[in-house]
């Protein structure tokens, strides 16, 4: 085992990608500039150079023709791994993803299955406007058939995408850009993979869970710091994987604190946040002591100048924190 | 590069001698067979269907030559990436009968496990990819599969359908842009049968031509006479040779005509006129091929009787043989969603189990 290296999200995803490739010689990687450039957060930086043009290559500018051409390469036997420019820029390719390559292998009966996986960075606070800020997890988190995680750092961003690459299932891996370049954590240079459908109990605390993922997780972070100041011993859970999700995890832990808050960035009118809390309502009732609440975004499209106030921040967790303490 | 429609079958059923190699007799007969068989299965599954014995059906008759053809130019374990039309290159390559009709029921033995309605066929042994109900989306599928046959350096060349409908499609404008741009190991073959539904060729477009696109991608195209068998399978192999020699994708153009209705939902009546079909089919894929294999004088008619009571009877027993069959086991409502089972998954299959189980009477 070397020492680890410091990383920042990005260096870990292009570390995982390299590693990848080097052992499965059918992957392949496709989409927009992510060849000689090295895509507009140079993700895949140097990829191309060193595997070549055959293998990590540049595709016409149409997201619904990228993913539907990785489809039928994936039938053909190659395993592709898509870049979405930006999430906001996925839905031409929704037909492509939630139609066909969700539904093949129950479609199929089994006969065919579509191994390939789509990255995309999501959410706000780069001063994006709406186009470039979105977090589309939960129309993905409707489609049976699809497999959704989240990073929330290089660390997790490098291990999640090796375990998902490993995943014979579409895989959708959305990348919390706002946190890309500003986190830098120790990264092993090995192989290693963070399983899919487990969540993390980051920090253990007696109170109240609080459950994120993505970028929100440093947001509960310094929630939980500022909470602590106040005598509150909060357990944070990071979710990882929104679709299948760890239920198990999460019960066990709202079963010993009796409260839930959840975050999440999306609007709050169906979104993933509610899926958590309904069934955490139905399956732990009895052990509540408070309503489950959810910080999120609000019911509006992504603002551009306002989006500070827009995005879930520490202080309106803080203060969710305290009333469903104190309920 | 594009020709306006390319004809080889004269209209007395001749051909140029240099086209005789194409098809040998001994296929012609076979292909011929097929043509009946599949007019069988039409007639048969349309009544099947009007008893109520079958969700839906649709059939392609008329158009066999450009399904038919197409399969016979292409290699066996070339895949098609087909719609819900083309019946006929089902039973070209020998996909059982029986294997077709489990698939309409969606019993038991249905290799799809019942999880599409009828005609939405994948047979995977036979490189026929899951057909889909959204037209157009397995275009861009037939250039990533070419694009990967390329990449594995195999031979294997990607054959997709479409109707002359989908051309309008943005999946069909990115995937004949791709496929050039990729110099994937494709093929796309517009049957171009006159009707979308109950929508005119003429409202998709005010081109006189969809082959004509080809130039704008780069890539090979070519108009067809569709219900000319061996125009269709000279120009289909021509571009597969194309294709694995590494020269393009092409784009194939087959004008022909649905001589039936869209599907069993459907009525033509109410947007075309009766004698329209009625032109249609005097000059339709079987009377071609009739007149030609007549002329090549290894047909006579007396002998077509048979050939129709054989097919008659396959057709009878393959229903018979599979509407005996159980539906599928209801625990497999569940499969095949994820390679594996997740947990959530797997609790709410164990709660309707149970439910099950213990439902009130």
């Amino acid at each position: 085992m070397s020492e680890p290296v410091q990383m920042n999200m990005i260096q870990a995803l292009n570390d995982a990608l390299a590693l990848h490739l080097q052992r499965e010689e059918n992957a392949v990687i496709l989409g927009e500039d992510v060849g000689l450039f090295g895509g507009v957060f140079r993700v895949t930086e140097g990829l191309q150079q060193k595997y070549g043009v055959e293998r990590v290559f540049d595709t016409p500018l149409a997201e619904a023709g990228i993913v539907g051409a990785a489809i039928g390469m994936a039938l053909g036997g190659l395993q592709p791994i898509v870049e979405i420019q930006f999430a906001d820029f996925v839905f031409p390719a929704f037909d492509q993803i939630v139609s066909e390559a969700a539904k093949y292998r129950y479609r199929s009966g089994g006969q065919y299955g579509i191994k390939m996986l789509i990255r995309m960075p999501y959410g706000g606070g780069i001063r994006g406007g709406h186009y470039h800020s979105q977090s589309p997890e939960a129309y993905f988190a409707h489609t049976p058939g699809l497999r959704v995680v989240i990073p929330s750092g290089p660390y997790e961003a490098k291990g999640l995408l090796l375990g998902a690459l490993e995943c014979s299932d579409p895989v959708i891996f959305l990348e919390p850009k706002r946190i890309y370049r500003s986190v830098k954590a120790q990264v092993p240079m090995e192989y290693y993979t963070i399983p899919m459908e487990k969540a993390t109990v980051v920090r253990e605390g007696r109170d109240l869970t609080l459950l994120a993922y993505g970028a929100m997780i440093d947001v509960a972070r310094d929630a939980v710091l500022l909470a602590e100041g106040e005598g509150y011993d909060i357990e944070v859970i990071d979710l990882l994987s929104i679709l299948p999700y760890d239920l198990k995890t999460i019960l066990t832990s709202v079963e010993k604190t009796g409260r839930l808050v959840v975050i999440q960035e999306a609007p709050r009118t169906c979104g993933f946040a509610a899926e958590l809390l309904a069934e955490v309502q139905q399956k732990a009732f009895s052990k509540l002591q408070s309503p489950l609440q959810r910080v999120t975004g609000f019911d509006t499209p992504f603002p551009y100048a306002l989006e500070d106030n827009y995005l879930p921040s520490k202080e309106r967790v803080l203060e969710t924190l305290r009333k469903t303490i104190e309920f | 590069m594009t020709e306006s429609r390319r004809s080889i079958l004269n209209e007395d059923g001749s051909c140029p001698e240099e086209y005789l190699g194409l098809i040998p007799d001994d296929d012609l007969l076979a292909i011929f067979r097929i043509v009946l068989l599949n007019r069988v299965m039409d007639r048969r599954l349309m009544i099947l269907q009007r008893q109520g014995r079958l969700g839906f059906y649709l059939t392609s008759s008329g158009e066999e030559a450009v399904t038919v053809g197409s399969a016979y130019a292409l290699r066996e374990d070339d895949p098609i990436f087909m719609t819900y039309r083309e019946l006929g290159s089902l039973l070209w390559r020998k996909v059982p009968l029986d294997a077709i009709m489990n698939q309409m029921i969606g019993n038991a033995e249905d290799v799809n496990k019942g999880r599409q309605m009828p005609v939405h066929y994948c047979f995977r042994d036979y490189h026929i990819p899951s057909v889909s109900s959204p037209v157009g989306t397995q275009l861009p599928h037939a250039c990533g599969f070419g694009y990967a046959a390329k990449f594995r350096q195999t031979e294997n060349v990607a054959l997709a359908f479409l109707g002359e409908g989908t051309a309008s499609q943005g999946d069909f404008h990115t995937a004949l842009n791709f496929s050039g741009v990729m110099n994937a190991q494709t093929i796309f073959v517009i049957r171009n049968n006159g009707y979308a539904i109950s929508t005119p060729a003429s409202l998709q477009t005010r081109a006189s031509s969809l082959a004509v696109r080809a130039e704008g991608y780069g890539i090979s195209g070519l108009q067809v006479d569709g219900n000319d068998l061996i125009a269709v399978v000279q120009a289909v192999k021509d571009a597969a040779e194309r294709a694995r020699n590494g020269r393009g994708p092409t784009l194939i153009e087959a004008l022909t005509y649905r001589m039936g209705a869209h599907s069993s939902s459907d009525d033509p009546t109410r947007y075309r006129l009766e004698e329209e079909t009625q032109e249609w089919e005097k000059v339709d894929a079987l009377a071609r091929l009739r007149i030609h294999a007549t002329w090549r004088g290894i047909w006579a008619d007396k002998m077509e009787k048979e050939v129709w009571a054989d097919a008659e009877k396959a057709v009878s027993n393959a229903i018979e043989d599979c509407e005996r069959l159980p539906p599928p086991q209801i625990e497999s409502l569940f499969d095949d969603v994820y390679d594996r089972m997740p947990e959530a998954l797997r609790s709410q299959k164990e709660e309707y189990l149970e439910f099950l189980q213990n439902k009130r009477r």
